[in-house]
């Protein structure tokens, strides 16, 4: 009885992959544990898969998302990858726009990251802060959690960083007016302050946080900041629930290096985003352990949080996956494939914390393709169904 | 230690400006003074009070106007109320821009004794101290839409990257770090990185290189030893001189200089109003302190700063004798006054120590038998 009602559980899952395999490719016994796997992922059903854009970007990316695509592959995760390519260093700004249009198209998107290189003219902008302002990806959500089988100075670190991710110091608005003097706008408004303030309390909320820290700067920027900070005033008496503080920049930094424990949810402006998840990515191990995601209204963009193209590590087989693969567990959670992102999640903290195999990066000696293979092996014992290794 | 002190401004002893400012200024302000009393230093203090909640700004020019009197300056840091209306400017602000102290030095070091996660720290911060986004020029064209200035000139980059390759090499250092973030602010960031690139060509013995800001304070959390000096604009320095203070043991315990082209203002590097453990005795005075043997060291008093400063950093190595900040449990009074043991064990000479008791006391009145200059010195031994 117990097995029938196994089986009956079971068989939507393995019942009709069992049955086509069973058909196309008579039994393939490659496996001692007798599970099924196949040299072709099960057909493409059309509403049944989902497709993601990809950007390759530079330096690191193309390796690591294609051991994504591999991994996923195995996995037999029902994601399609559209690949548009972007090549920082043209001067028009088509391609960025063809993988804008992509991401358009398939409101999801896993990204490398673009170089900028800052000897080219001024005109030339950022590919990724286009990427960003175009699809209005107007919050940046990083959760930074120490992880126990890395090596740091610091412990139970839980932190998570909503950065408003389209205005502030990167507006991009710079004009010499005078030779020699140059004047860089930084743009704080209502509307994105009081957008991100609340996207920063729903999340807050969603996760059963207690407490959200609004970092700023306004005793200097009194009307920009200021602005900020009042509009985080604004939408936290509408969250009695949380409690709300702030605090200056600069101490927030000298507190997250002393006594990062105390901070629960962070909400900021642009820049001191960027430097503050730095700072945390940095004391939970580096910047190839947390993924990063933005998140529009309508667009979500994964990558890793810390945006480094490692031109410096390219090609050499020694970068970290562990950020870009958790990235794809985000972007899977945000496509509602639940089961799979736990699979692979579950697969890569046990690489990280019980098999301990590390890269280069966090003190370990592992290469990028000796970490994916043990992730693999470990979905393997694990999930219920994989291509062969 | 010479009974000849060296020749000074006028009448054989300095006056220098003090500024108590909030929080734990005053107090540790006291303790300075106290100090130097005891040693017999030729400073005279000066002491002009700015009241950060007046709106008029007179007391802040009364101060402007003194330190242009004297030339140097102690301070501790008056608050900025973010409350008051958007017209009141940050007084420190408008103190550094008025005197144009346009280097802003922090020596970062870890010390022996201190608790702290990292070791071998030893990071030379030059920050500039009067333009970028500390302009204070903001408006707002649009209701709900707030444009704020951030200003970076020619001059002024080309004026720091001088300082800071001068001081590297006069102090000997081979690297110096620019930090930027040149890949989104092309214009400001990049005039700035330029104006650095120029400077660096007429020091070949000095390496330049360069890092944005969001790799540096990664970095920096995780192998700061990298790192040698560092010159940065202004909002830059504020961030990455706060995160170095954090990883040599915190606010309590780094000295800062803001130096102009004939002006010097000591305080501490991080500037800290200290306004919840404000006279609780519990305030750790050694950057204060460390502040001002930096200023002995710019009145050429070497001898002086050298004995203080010796004296500062043996107390603090003592477990026994650090403050809270430190996870100690010793008071400020407590510290300060082991300290004033510490020298007059060093054989030097000073005031009577049975005179000067642990807690706040006025000395103005009690007697001492301190050296006057060109007088014959008298070695009191308790």
């Amino acid at each position: 009885m117990i097995m029938a009602t196994l089986t009956k559980a079971l068989k939507p899952i393995l019942g009709r992959q069992l049955g086509n395999a069973a058909k196309v490719f008579g039994p393939a016994a490659s496996n001692q544990r007798g599970k099924p796997t196949y040299t072709q992922p099960p057909p493409a059903k059309y509403g049944g898969r989902h497709t993601v854009a990809l950007i390759p970007g530079d330096g690191i990316g193309p390796e690591l998302l294609s051991h994504v695509r591999e991994l996923f592959r195995f996995s037999c995760v029902p994601v399609d990858f559209e690949v548009v390519n972007v090549n920082s260093s043209l001067t028009s700004e088509d391609d960025i726009k063809n993988a804008i249009m992509a991401i358009r198209r398939n409101g999801v998107a896993l990204k490398g990251n673009i170089e900028t290189n800052h000897i080219m003219p001024p005109n030339h902008k950022s590919r990724n802060n286009l990427l960003r302002t175009s699809l209005d990806l107007y919050a940046n959500v990083m959760h930074c959690q120490s992880l126990p089988g890395v090596q740091t100075r610091h412990k139970n670190i839980d932190i998570i960083i909503i950065r408003e991710n389209t205005e502030g110091e990167y507006s991009s608005l710079e004009h010499e007016s005078v030779s020699g003097v140059v004047e860089c706008l930084k743009i704080i408004t209502r509307t994105n302050s009081l957008r991100i303030a609340d996207y920063a309390f729903k999340l807050a909320r969603e996760k059963g946080r207690r407490r959200v820290t609004a970092v700023h700067k306004a005793n200097i920027m009194k009307l920009g900041d200021g602005l900020f900070l009042q509009c985080c005033k604004e939408v936290a008496s509408g969250y009695p629930d949380i409690e709300f503080d702030s605090m200056i920049v600069d101490n927030t930094t000298m507190q997250l290096v002393s006594k990062p424990q105390q901070f629960d949810v962070m909400v900021m402006p642009n820049l001191y985003g960027n430097v503050v998840s730095n700072v945390c990515a940095g004391l939970v191990g580096g910047p190839g352990l947390v993924p990063g995601a933005n998140y529009g209204r309508d667009y979500a963009v994964f990558e890793t949080a810390t945006r480094n193209t490692g031109k410096s590590i390219a090609n050499r087989n020694i970068a970290n996956p562990t950020a870009m693969l958790l990235a794809s567990c985000l972007m899977l959670d945000h496509l509602k494939l639940y089961d799979y992102a736990t699979m692979i999640r579950g697969a890569i903290l046990t690489t990280m914390n019980k098999t301990r195999l590390h890269t280069v990066d966090i003190g370990g000696q592992g290469t990028t393709s000796e970490v994916v293979q043990s992730i693999m092996r470990n979905i393997e014992s694990g999930g219920p169904l994989t291509t062969e290794i | 230690f010479t009974h000849q002190p060296p020749p000074a401004k006028y009448g054989g002893r300095h006056t220098v400006t003090l500024i108590p400012g909030d929080g734990i200024g005053p107090e540790l302000l006291n303790h300075v003074r106290e100090l130097f009393r005891f040693c017999c230093v030729p400073v005279d203090f000066e002491v002009v009070n700015v009241n950060s909640a007046a709106s008029s700004e007179d007391d802040i020019n009364n101060a402007v106007t003194a330190i242009k009197r004297n030339g140097v300056a102690l301070k501790g840091n008056i608050e900025t109320n973010h409350n008051l209306p958007r017209s009141h400017k940050s007084r420190n602000n408008l103190l550094r821009t008025s005197l144009d102290l346009y280097a802003n030095v922090m020596h970062c070091q870890s010390l022996p004794g201190v608790p702290s996660h990292h070791k071998d720290i030893d990071v030379i911060i030059i920050r500039e101290n009067t333009e970028g986004e500390y302009s204070s020029l903001e408006h707002e064209n649009v209701p709900g839409v707030v444009e704020s200035l951030k200003i970076i000139t020619r001059v002024n980059s080309l004026r720091i990257a001088e300082y800071a390759f001068n001081l590297a090499r006069e102090k000997g250092r081979r690297k110096v770090t620019a930090v930027h973030k040149a890949n989104i602010m092309k214009l400001g960031d990049g005039l700035f990185l330029q104006c650095c690139k120029e400077v660096a060509a007429g020091y070949p013995d000095i390496t330049l290189d360069d890092m944005i800001v969001d790799n540096t304070t990664m970095q920096l959390v995780s192998k700061p030893q990298q790192f040698d000096v560092m010159v940065m604009p202004n909002l830059y320095g504020n961030v990455v001189s706060n995160v170095c203070a954090g990883l040599v043991g915190g606010p309590g315990l780094v000295p800062g200089v803001n130096y102009g082209k004939d002006y010097a203002v000591f305080e501490s590097a991080t500037r800290n109003t200290g306004r919840s453990i404000a006279n609780k005795n519990i305030a750790n005075p050694t950057a204060t302190l460390l502040a001002g043997c930096v200023m002995l060291d710019h009145l050429k008093l070497h001898a002086y700063a050298r004995m203080i400063r010796k004296a500062v950093l043996k107390t603090l190595s003592e477990t026994r004798l650090q403050t809270a900040d430190l996870g100690g449990q010793c008071t400020t009074s407590e510290v300060v006054h082991s300290i004033m043991q510490e020298i007059q064990r060093g054989g030097h000479i000073t005031t009577d120590l049975n005179f000067i008791s642990a807690g706040s006391r006025d000395h103005t009145n009690s007697p001492n038998t301190c050296l006057m200059p060109n007088t014959e010195s008298v070695c009191l031994t308790v």
